[in-house]
C-alpha cells in the first residue's frame, strides 16, 4: 500500500518535475554545472523520502550523517511534494547564486553541518581545471603552437601565455621549432658503404642538423616528417658522393664540398615537399676506406713515408759526397800552393814520406841481383800468417823495420 | 535518482537521441585529412579535397554535417605519403649488377577515385610498389653502371617519376618525387671484386710512390756526384801532373798501410827502384 502510494506520487512528480529541470537548464550558463547540481539535489531529496524502503540501501555510507539531524520518522511523514517544492526554487538559485544559503531551509539544513554541499564546489573546480588546462597554453621561448579550431587551422601561437577556446573546440599542438635536431646516420658504429664516382666504396657517417621553419607545414604537409628528412638526407648524400672520386671524399676540401651540396639538395627537395623543414647543416664525421681494404690504404701512406725516407737518406749521402769533394780539393789546393813555391823539393819530400809510411808497414824483399827470383819465401810468410794471425806478422816484420 | 529518471525520462531520451544524432551526423575533418562521403555505396562528394595552393585555414577542413546512418565517411590522408621500395637488384646495360633502394613520395589528390579503385592509401601503396620496381628496372637497365651512379641519375629519376605518376593517377594519387636512396654493389662476388680492385689500385699507388722515392733519391745522389766532379775538376785541373803524383801518394798510403780489414802485403823492390837510389850510394 505504501509502495503504491509512493509510486503514484512519483508519477505526479514526473509531471511536476519538468518545470524545475527546464528552468534549471535555462538558467545555468554551463550545462554540466546545472546538470550535476540537479542530480545531486535529486539524490539527496530522494534519500530521506524513501529511507524506509529501498532508497536507504541505495544511498552510500557518506549520506548517513544526515539522518540523525533530520529524524527518520519526520522525514517519512513529510510529503514528497513538500520536499520538491522546497527544491524548486533552490535549484535555479544555487545554479545562479553559487550555493548561497537562500534555498529552502527545510531542505538545505540536512545537507551538512557547513550548510553547503560539496558537489557544486567539486563540479566548479573541475570545470575550472578543465578550462585552465585546455584553454591556457604556456609556450616556451623556443616553441610555437598551432591552433586547430574544429579541424580548421586558425593560427600559430608565439612564445608566452596564450589563451584558446577549451578542448575540444580548439586543439593546440606545441612543438619546439628553433631547437636544432641532430640525426646521426648511420645511428650506430656499423659500416656504411657508399659508392663514389670512380666506383669505389667509402665508409661514411654524417650528421644532419635541422629544425622547423614553418610549423603548420611541418604538421600538416608530411605524413612522417622526421623519417622524410632522413630519407632525403640519405638520397642527397649518396647522390653527392657519387659525383666525387674516392680520393676527393678523403680530402677536407672534397668533404666540405659534399656537405654543402647535400645541404642544398636536401633543402631543395624538402622545400619541394613543402615540409616546413630548414636544414641547418650537414657534417661528415668520418670518411674511411672499407675495413676490408684498409690495410692497402695504410700501405699507401707507408709508401709515402718510405719514399720520403729514401730521399732523406740520399740527401745525407749527397751532403757527404759534396763535403768530401770540398775537403779533398781544399787540401789539394793547399798542398798545391806550397808545391808551386818549391816544386822539386816538395815532390821529393812527399814521395819519401809516403814511401816511408808504406814500406815501414809492409814486408820488404829487396832483390839485388837479377835472376834470383826463386828465393822468395812467399809460402813461408803465408804459413806464418795463418799460424799466429796479426801478432805473428808484426813480430815477423819488426826485424825488417829495424833496418 | 529514480524519481528523476521517471520524471525526466522523455527529455533524457530525447536529449540522448539528439546527441547521438548530432554525433553521427557531425564530421570533423582536420587539415591533415580529406574525406569522401559515400551514400549507399556511391561516393557523393568530398570534404577538404586537396587543392595545391589553398593556404591552411581556408582549405575546407572543419566540421560538416552528413545524413546519419546513411552516409558513410571515408577518411583519406591529405599529407604527402611515403612509398618505400624493397631493395632491388638492377642490371645495368653493361651487365653490372647494382642493388638499388628507392623511395617515392605521393599524395592522394583525387580521393573519390582512390576510394573507388584502391580503397585505402595502403592499397595505393601496394598497387604502386610493383609499378615503381618495374619502372625503375626498365629505366636504370638502359644505363651503364657509371651513368647510374652519377650524372644521369637525375634524368632517370624524372623519367621514373613521370611513368609512375601516369600509373598513379589511376588510383587518384600524384607522385611528387622518386629518389634513389641507395645504390650498392650486391653482396658476394661484385662486392668482393670491387674490394680487390680497390686493394690492387692502392698497391699500385704504393709501389709507384716507393719507386718515385727511389728515383728522386738517385737523382739527388747523382746531382751530388756531378757537383763533386765539378769541384774536383776545377781544383785538380790546375795541374794534372801534380795531381797524378799527389793522388798516387795518397793511394799508396791507402793501399799499403796496415789497418783493420786490409790484406797483408809484401813488397819486392828492385834495387833500381827510385826509392833506393840513395841506398845504392849512387848519385
Amino acid at each position: 500500500m505504501d509502495i503504491l502510494r509512493g509510486l503514484t506520487n512519483r508519477i505526479g512528480l514526473a509531471m511536476n518535475g519538468k518545470g524545475p529541470w527546464g528552468g534549471n537548464k535555462g538558467s545555468g550558463g554551463a550545462g554540466s554545472d546545472g546538470g550535476s547540481d540537479a542530480a545531486s539535489g535529486g539524490s539527496s531529496g530522494e534519500n530521506p523520502g524513501s529511507s524506509g524502503s529501498e532508497g536507504n540501501d541505495k544511498s552510500g555510507g557518506p549520506r548517513n550523517p544526515w539522518l540523525p539531524s533530520g529524524g527518520d520518522d519526520a522525514r517519512r511523514s513529510a510529503k514528497i511534494e513538500d520536499i520538491f517544492k522546497n527544491r524548486t526554487p533552490g535549484g535555479p538559485q544555487r545554479g545562479s547564486g553559487g550555493g548561497g544559503g537562500s534555498g529552502g531551509p527545510g531542505f538545505r539544513m540536512p545537507q551538512g553541518p557547513g550548510g553547503k554541499s560539496w558537489a557544486p564546489i567539486i563540479a566548479l573546480s573541475m570545470l575550472a581545471i578543465w578550462l585552465a588546462m585546455s584553454s591556457a597554453h604556456l609556450i616556451g621561448p623556443k616553441e610555437k603552437g598551432v591552433v586547430q579550431t574544429i579541424g580548421i587551422y586558425s593560427r600559430t601561437l608565439d612564445p608566452g601565455m596564450n589563451f584558446t577556446l577549451p578542448w575540444p573546440i580548439e586543439l593546440v599542438a606545441i612543438e619546439n621549432v628553433s631547437q636544432i635536431r641532430a640525426v646521426q646516420i648511420p645511428a650506430g658504429e656499423e659500416e656504411k658503404l657508399i659508392l663514389t664516382g670512380d666506383q669505389n666504396l667509402v665508409n661514411l657517417s654524417y650528421l644532419i642538423r635541422w629544425n622547423i621553419k614553418d610549423l603548420k607545414k611541418f604538421k600538416y604537409e608530411l605524413a612522417n616528417p622526421s623519417e622524410t628528412v632522413e630519407e632525403v638526407a640519405e638520397a642527397a648524400m649518396r647522390a653527392s658522393v657519387a659525383e666525387k672520386t674516392l680520393d676527393a671524399t678523403f680530402s677536407g676540401e672534397g668533404r666540405a664540398e659534399i656537405e654543402e651540396r647535400v645541404r642544398r639538395r636536401m633543402q631543395a627537395v624538402l622545400d619541394a615537399y613543402d615540409s616546413g623543414v630548414a636544414v641547418q647543416g650537414v657534417q661528415i664525421d668520418k670518411t674511411d676506406p672499407p675495413a676490408r681494404v684498409v690495410e692497402a690504404f695504410k700501405d699507401v701512406s707507408a709508401a709515402q713515408q718510405d719514399a720520403d725516407a729514401a730521399i732523406n737518406r740520399s740527401r745525407a749521402t749527397a751532403q757527404q759526397i759534396l763535403a768530401r769533394a770540398e775537403g779533398d780539393t781544399a787540401s789539394f789546393d793547399k798542398v798545391y800552393a806550397q808545391y808551386r813555391l818549391a816544386p822539386e823539393v816538395t815532390r821529393r819530400r812527399l814521395y819519401y814520406e809516403t814511401m816511408e809510411r808504406v814500406l815501414s808497414q809492409t814486408d820488404k824483399t829487396i832483390v839485388e841481383t837479377p835472376g834470383v827470383t826463386a828465393y822468395l819465401p812467399l809460402p813461408e810468410i803465408r804459413k806464418r800468417t795463418q799460424q799466429s794471425g796479426g801478432a805473428g806478422i808484426s813480430s815477423a816484420t819488426n826485424p825488417a823495420q829495424g833496418q | 535518482m529514480e524519481i528523476f529518471w521517471q520524471n525526466q525520462k522523455r527529455s533524457i531520451i530525447a536529449v540522448a537521441l539528439l546527441l547521438v544524432g548530432l554525433m553521427s551526423s557531425m564530421v570533423v575533418v582536420p587539415e591533415t585529412e580529406q574525406a569522401v562521403v559515400i551514400r549507399t555505396g556511391e561516393p557523393l562528394y568530398t570534404i577538404n579535397r586537396f587543392k595545391p595552393d589553398a593556404p591552411f585555414g581556408q582549405t575546407g577542413a572543419g566540421m560538416r554535417l552528413v545524413v546519419p546512418f546513411i552516409d558513410r565517411v571515408v577518411r583519406v590522408d591529405k599529407r604527402v605519403l611515403a612509398l618505400d621500395m624493397n631493395p632491388q637488384q638492377v642490371l645495368s646495360s653493361d651487365q653490372q649488377r647494382l642493388q638499388v633502394d628507392a623511395y617515392a613520395r605521393f599524395r592522394i589528390i583525387d580521393p573519390v577515385r582512390m576510394v573507388e579503385s584502391a580503397g585505402t592509401s595502403d592499397g595505393v601503396r601496394s598497387q604502386l610498389e610493383p609499378i615503381l620496381t618495374s619502372v625503375l628496372r626498365q629505366e636504370l637497365g638502359r644505363r651503364t653502371f657509371a651513368a647510374m651512379l652519377t650524372a644521369e641519375r637525375g634524368n632517370a629519376m624524372s623519367n621514373i617519376r613521370r611513368k609512375l605518376d601516369e600509373q598513379a593517377r589511376e588510383y587518384g594519387a600524384q607522385v611528387i618525387d622518386v629518389r634513389i636512396k641507395r645504390t650498392d654493389l650486391p653482396e658476394g662476388t661484385p662486392l668482393e671484386s670491387a674490394f680487390t680492385r680497390m686493394e690492387t689500385d692502392r698497391q699500385r699507388e704504393a709501389a709507384t710512390i716507393r719507386a718515385q722515392g727511389q728515383k728522386n733519391a738517385q737523382i739527388i745522389r747523382a746531382e751530388a756526384d756531378a757537383e763533386a766532379a765539378r769541384v774536383y775538376a776545377k781544383s785538380y785541373g790546375k795541374d794534372p801532373k801534380f795531381y797524378d803524383f799527389y793522388r798516387a801518394m795518397q793511394s799508396y798510403d791507402q793501399t799499403f798501410a796496415r789497418g783493420e780489414g786490409r790484406g797483408e802485403s809484401s813488397i819486392i823492390l828492385s834495387p833500381n827502384n827510385d826509392y833506393l837510389r840513395q841506398f845504392r850510394g849512387k848519385r
